[in-house]
C-alpha cells in the first residue's frame, strides 16, 4: 500500500482512528493520524521509541481523551462515552500489558480468574474449569498456584495473556509483548498471539518495534514516526517500501531520518564552551 | 496557596463522594473488608498495645506527681482515663495509625498505580475505586475505634500499674473514684474523634497513593505526605472537636 496513503474505510473495521490529534502541553504526538483494525486480523503499530504507541492504545481504550479527531471502536465513538459507556465497550477488550501487571497479591489462578469474578456469577466448578482451560491455552496449567512473585517475565506475560482471554474478547490489544523476553519465552508469545487470533476469531491490535517477530504474525502493520503514519500496508509491503524512514526501521539502522543523537548544541562548541555550567532540570 | 489548599480540599471531597458511592462493598464483599480492617487494625496491634502501655505508664508517673502536690493523688484513676478517653487514647493511636496503617496503605496503592495493576483493573471494566480503594477506606475507619479501644484499655493498665503497684495509690480509690466521675460523655467523645480521626487517616493514605505520581519518588513523597498531613489534620480536628464538646 501506499505510503501516507489515506486509510480506505472498511466495513469490517472493529477499530477505527480518524484524524486523531493528540498531545502533552506543547508536544505533539499525534498529528492526524488514521489507522484501522480489521475483524479477525491481526493489526501490527509499530515505531520507534517515543513515537506513542501506547499512547495510541490507551487512546483506543478510553483511558485519555484526544484533543481532536474519531477514535470509533465496535462502531462507537469512544470520545463521547461517559465511564459506563467506556467500561461496557472495555468488556469486550482484552489487554496484554508491557509488564503484565498481574494483581501481586493473587496467586496465578485468582489473577486470571479476577475478571470473572468481577463480572459474572460461576459457580465455583465452572469458574476453575474456566480457568485451567486457559491457563492450558498458555502452558501454565501447573502453575495455577504460585505468586507472581514466583515467576519469570515470560510466564508473568502469559499468565497476562490467559487473563485478558478469560472473559473471551472480541478485542485482544498487545502493549509490547516481546519486551524482555528471552527467545524461547519471545517464541511462545509469538505464537500465542497468532494461534489465539486464528482459534478465537478476535481482532488483535500488537504494539511493538520487533519488527521480525511482527512481520511473522501481522496481516497489516502501520508506522508511526513523528506524529504521523508514514507508511502502512503488510509485512511484505513494508520491507519493500523505498521510504528512508521505512528503511532505516524495518532493517534497523542506527541513524538515519530518526537520528541516533537527541537534538542538542553543536558538539565542539558544547565540549570546549565557556564552562558554565548547564541548567538541571 | 489558599486558592490551592481549597482547590485540594474540593478534590478529595470529590474522591470521598466517588469512593462512598461503593460503600455497598461492606456487604457484597465483606471478606475484602474483613481483610483490610485485619491489614489496618490486627496488624497495629502490637505498635498500639506497647505504646498505650507506655503513654498509660507515664500518665499514672506524672499524674501522680501533679496531683501528690494537692493532696489528690486518689483521683489519678480519674485523670488518667479522662486523659486517656478523651484525648491520648484517639490522638496517639491516629498518629500511630498515620505511621503504620497509612504509609502501608499509600505505598501499597501507589505500587499498584505504578506497575499498572489499577490501570489493568480499569481495562477490565473493574472500578479500583470498587475494588481496592472503597475496602481499604471502610476497613481503616472501622478499625481506628477499635485500636483506640484497645488503646485505652492498655493505658487504663499501665497508669495503674504505676500508680497503684508503685506509687502506692489506693487500688479501690483508683477504680471506684474513675467509675463515679467518668460519665458516658466522655467515652463518646473518644468515639466520635475516633471516628473522625479514622476517616481523615484512612482517607489520606488511599487519596496519597491513589493519585502518587506512578515513579518511586512519587510513591515515597506520597507515603512522606500521608503521615505528614494525617499528623496535622488529626491534631486540627482533635482541636475543632474538642472546642465543640466543650462548647456544648
Amino acid at each position: 500500500m501506499p505510503e501516507g496513503a489515506a486509510v480506505a474505510a472498511s466495513k469490517d473495521a472493529v477499530v477505527r482512528v480518524r484524524g486523531l490529534h493528540y498531545g502533552f502541553g506543547s508536544r505533539k504526538i499525534f498529528d492526524g493520524i488514521d489507522l484501522e483494525a480489521a475483524h479477525g486480523r491481526v493489526t501490527a503499530v509499530m515505531g520507534p521509541s517515543g513515537t506513542g504507541k501506547t499512547t495510541l492504545l490507551r487512546l483506543i481504550t478510553g483511558q485519555v481523551a484526544p484533543a481532536a479527531g474519531s477514535v470509533e471502536v465496535f462502531g462507537r465513538e469512544v470520545t463521547t462515552l461517559d465511564t459506563a459507556g467506556v467500561y461496557s465497550l472495555r468488556r469486550r477488550m482484552g489487554m496484554l500489558f508491557q509488564n503484565g501487571a498481574l494483581l501481586t497479591d493473587l496467586s496465578v489462578f485468582e489473577n486470571v480468574a479476577f475478571p470473572v469474578r468481577a463480572h459474572a456469577r460461576l459457580p465455583e466448578r465452572v469458574l476453575r474449569q474456566l480457568v485451567l482451560t486457559k491457563l492450558h491455552a498458555v502452558g501454565l496449567r501447573g502453575a495455577a498456584e504460585l505468586m507472581p512473585s514466583e515467576l519469570s517475565g515470560g510466564m508473568a506475560r502469559r499468565v497476562a495473556l490467559a487473563r485478558a482471554i478469560v472473559m473471551d474478547p472480541d478485542l485482544l490489544i498487545y502493549d509490547e509483548p516481546f519486551v524482555g523476553l528471552d527467545p524461547v519465552s519471545m517464541g511462545v508469545i509469538v505464537r500465542l498471539i497468532r494461534d489465539l487470533n486464528d482459534a478465537l476469531g478476535i481482532t488483535s491490535i500488537v504494539v511493538s518495534h520487533d519488527v521480525r517477530e511482527l512481520a511473522s504474525i501481522a496481516h497489516h502493520s502501520y508506522l508511526l514516526s513523528g506524529g504521523k503514519v508514514v507508511a502502512h500496508g503488510t509485512p511484505a509491503e513494508l520491507d519493500a517500501s523505498p521510504l528512508p524512514i521505512v528503511r532505516q526501521f524495518m532493517s534497523g539502522e542506527s541513524d538515519g531520518p530518526v537520528p541516533f543523537h537527541y537534538p542538542a548544541a553543536d558538539y565542539h562548541a558544547d565540549l570546549l564552551g565557556d564552562g558554565k555550567e548547564r541548567p538541571r532540570s | 496557596m489558599i486558592g490551592d489548599t481549597l482547590s485540594r480540599i474540593g478534590r478529595v471531597g470529590i474522591f470521598l463522594v466517588r469512593v462512598l458511592r461503593h460503600a455497598g462493598v461492606v456487604f457484597t464483599e465483606p471478606r475484602a473488608v474483613v481483610h483490610q480492617i485485619y491489614n489496618a487494625g490486627a496488624r497495629s496491634l502490637v505498635i498500639i498495645m506497647l505504646c498505650g502501655l507506655f503513654v498509660g505508664m507515664v500518665l499514672g508517673l506524672q499524674g501522680y506527681d501533679l496531683l501528690q502536690r494537692f493532696g489528690s493523688e486518689d483521683a489519678l484513676g480519674v485523670a488518667a482515663a479522662l486523659g486517656l478517653l478523651k484525648e491520648l487514647g484517639p490522638v496517639v493511636t491516629a498518629l500511630l495509625f498515620a505511621g503504620r496503617a497509612g504509609t502501608s496503605l499509600t505505598s501499597e496503592i501507589g505500587l499498584m498505580r505504578a506497575t499498572d495493576q489499577l490501570t489493568a483493573m480499569e481495562i477490565m471494566a473493574v472500578d479500583p475505586l470498587r475494588k481496592v480503594v472503597a475496602p481499604r477506606l471502610i476497613g481503616g475507619i472501622i478499625a481506628m475505634p477499635l485500636l483506640v479501644a484497645v488503646f485505652n484499655v492498655i493505658g487504663l493498665f499501665g497508669a495503674q500499674l504505676i500508680g497503684v503497684q508503685v506509687m502506692g495509690v489506693d487500688t479501690g480509690a483508683f477504680w471506684s473514684q474513675m467509675q463515679g466521675a467518668v460519665e458516658l460523655d466522655d467515652v463518646n467523645e473518644g468515639i466520635v474523634k475516633s471516628f473522625c480521626f479514622g476517616i481523615a487517616c484512612s482517607l489520606v493514605a488511599v487519596y496519597e497513593g491513589y493519585h502518587a505520581q506512578p515513579t518511586a519518588a512519587g510513591v515515597g513523597l506520597a507515603t512522606t505526605r500521608t503521615v505528614v498531613i494525617s499528623s496535622v489534620l488529626t491534631l486540627l480536628i482533635d482541636y475543632i472537636l474538642t472546642a465543640a464538646f466543650l462548647g456544648r
